[in-house]
């Protein structure tokens, strides 16, 4: 647990409301030439390549292995998948690297939305006794939880419109963005979310590469070292769960070390409105702190690669120098069920 | 730039899943209208129950029967129901803490609108006129002002218990195949093989999928290639496939078009299954109105020597 990493380069699709004209590899590579050209790696170079998708998204089996065409897998390469976020395959690589086998990692994840019906495909990840028989969507679960949020009096409805609001206003100066600007608050999707508090569906991909100690050095002016990382997930019940607090979240947080000192941004990856509520405060991000400056998850949503992105957008902060300290969110399943953190840091300036 | 091709594709499976103890206890008891909680080692009475302590992960397999009403923890008014959800028309989603348990079950509450829910509400069980042994077996909940039903202290034991559950899956999909495939079935429905060169190796895949698997490239100049071909593999298949109208034994193959670095796979016929060999030289044939070719039969040309396709193989 002692080896620097750091996150030297990120790439995103722009991500819309459908991407009919091209295949997951077609979408997924200009992306993948992007983040390695912005580092001056070839693939034969990278140490490790781990991804992120998930094939119910489009109906396309095995679509993760026909995305490596576009990585260029030959000579073999060391390669590995997750059927969840990229955050968790950057959590792979993270590993990978911290055991020393590899100095490099190519990082990339994708979600095509469009194909089919994702508030029904999403039915399919819950618990398969009790709960899928029931095709709850994942609009009217997130919607449980907000309710369950307004109730103990923390937020209203105007609270969590004020949110979209915020983050779509933020997202003007996001070129990758789906929604940005003014954004009508809508009708009720599943009461108590209009559709202002939901995520726009979409189609996007996005690529991280990870190199370790000097060579990150080499290959970015200014790395976004990964000061540290943990994931936690809470039980599947989500009547067993606390629904207006995140355990899971803070106790990450804990673990990479986020509450060491004070950090000046966060992206945090809140599908709803009223998730972001529930994540500032188990996180204790205070005003200070500027919270989803892309727009977030409300103004870009592409399932699987949405967590990934908000490491990306926190990591390009910080090579800007915009960002000295920033916390980077991911979460997977129903109502913040599991919750991944990520501390990254500049070298001072 | 061809139109971009869509097709419908439905996605559907019956997951047979076999039941644990607990489970087990819990969907026999609904079909019975009787409903089971498990307690844990601290006294908690989890409903619906699971096989394992969700805090301490210990195995709990003591059943409580809990009763039929409850309160309302936190709910969701859905006016647009959709495929699959207990009730058509628009409902509440609820978490609902059955009396006797310490946790919630998500179910649907039947109400004549928003206005009519609030948490906190007192809610009952509405069985299902036919019960297998699902969650479904409570068909949704109902608005309940009447005193709490006392359960009847059930041991869980049951004779017939159910041991699995078949839960359908469907999706639906507007498929479509991306640029590169599209290019191909355009030119395959006039007859025409197209594939894609890689800048960089030069090679040409057919079908194309817009990629260099070597490279990591994007494909682009399309290729003419075949109609002829060569057999580089083939297997000998003698199990009839369910829907599928071809006579057993018949030869699938492996056949690199005349132009093509990549062999695509095709049925062979004309020729006795017996008789197909590597080497043997094929084209396309294809039927009134087909998209794609039927099948591939010998040309009568001297077959190809080995060296020339070994590395297709
Ligand atoms: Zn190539």
């Amino acid at each position: 647990m002692n080896r620097e990493i750091a996150v030297v380069a990120f790439a995103q699709t722009d991500h819309r409301r459908t991407s009919d004209e091209s295949s997951e590899v077609e979408m997924l590579m200009p992306v993948l030439h992007e983040v390695l050209a912005r580092t001056g790696l070839k693939t034969a170079d990278i140490g490790f390549t781990c991804s992120g998708s998930s094939d119910y998204l489009a109906g396309r089996a095995f679509s993760f292995t026909l995305a490596l065409d576009g990585v260029g897998a030959w000579p073999p390469i060391s390669e590995s998948h997750v059927e969840m976020d990229g955050a968790w395959a950057l959590y792979e690589a993270w590993v990978k690297l911290q055991t020393g086998d590899a100095d490099t990692a190519l990082v990339y994840s994708y979600g095509k939305s469009s194909p089919g019906s994702v508030r029904d495909v999403l039915t399919r990840q819950l618990d398969p006794y009790y709960v899928a028989p029931l095709w709850p969507d994942s609009v009217a679960l997130a919607a449980l939880q907000a309710q369950a949020l307004i109730d103990t009096g923390r937020a209203d409805e105007p609270a969590l419109a004020a949110v979209g609001a915020r983050s779509r206003a933020d997202a003007e100066t996001n070129p990758h963005a789906q929604l940005r600007g003014s954004v009508s608050q809508g009708e009720y999707l599943v009461r108590p979310l209009r559709t202002g508090d939901c995520p726009p569906i979409g189609d996007g991909a996005a690529a991280v590469i990870l190199a370790a100690g000097e060579r990150a050095r080499d290959l970015c002016e200014r790395p976004a070292w990964i000061r540290g990382i943990d994931h936690r997930i809470e039980a599947h019940g989500i009547g067993v769960r606390d629904l207006t607090d995140s355990p899971s979240t803070r106790l990450a947080a804990e673990r990479a070390g986020a509450f060491e000192r004070p950090v000046d941004t966060a992206e945090l990856h809140a599908p709803f409105s009223s998730q972001e509520i529930v994540l500032r405060e188990a996180l204790r991000l205070d005003d200070g702190v500027r919270v989803n400056p892309s727009g977030g998850a409300l103004a870009a949503n592409p399932v699987m690669a949405a967590g990934l992105i908000r490491i990306g957008e926190s990591a390009a902060r910080i090579h800007r120098g915009e960002s000295d300290r920033a916390l980077a969110h991911a979460t997977s399943g129903p109502c913040l069920q599991q919750n991944l953190v990520a501390v990254l840091e500049g070298d001072p300036r | 730039m061809s139109a971009v091709l869509k097709a419908p594709l439905t996605v559907e499976f019956p997951f047979t899943r076999s039941l644990g103890p607990v489970q087990s206890a819990f969907l026999t008891g609904l079909r019975e209208r009787v409903i089971l909680g498990v307690r844990t080692g601290d006294g908690r009475t989890l409903v619906p129950p699971v096989e394992y302590d969700p805090v301490t992960a210990e195995e709990i397999r003591d059943l409580v029967e809990v009763a039929p009403t409850g309160t309302v923890t936190t709910w969701a008014w859905n006016h647009a129901p959709r495929r699959g959800q207990p009730l058509a028309t628009p409902f509440a989603w609820i978490l609902v803490r059955l009396d006797g348990a310490d946790t919630a079950l998500l179910h649907a509450l039947d109400a004549p609108g928003p206005d009519a829910v609030h948490t906190g509400m007192r809610v009952r069980v509405r069985w299902a006129g036919e019960r297998t042994g699902a969650i479904t077996d409570i068909a949704c909940f109902e608005p309940y002002d009447g005193e709490r039903a006392e359960p009847a202290g059930h041991s869980g034991e049951f004779t017939d218990a159910v041991t699995g559950i078949v839960a359908p899956a469907r999706l639906d999909y507007t498929y479509s195949p991306g640029r590169a495939t599209t290019g191909y079935l355009h030119a395959l429905a006039g007859r025409r093989m197209v594939g894609e060169r890689c800048p960089s190796c030069r090679k040409v895949y057919v079908p194309p999928r817009g990629a260099c698997p070597t490279c990591g490239v994007a494909t682009a100049e399309q290729v003419e290639v075949g109609p002829g071909g060569t057999v580089t593999t083939f297997c000998i298949v003698n199990i009839k496939a369910k829907n599928l109208d071809i006579e057993v034994p018949y030869v699938y193959a492996h056949i690199a078009l005349d132009g093509a670095d990549l062999a695509l796979h095709g049925r062979i016929a004309g020729i006795p299954y017996d008789q197909v060999r590597m080497g043997l030289r094929v084209e396309p044939v294809w039927t009134e109105g087909g998209r794609y070719p039927d099948h591939y039969r010998p040309t009568g040309e001297p077959d190809t020597a080995y060296d020339t396709y070994k590395e297709l193989l």
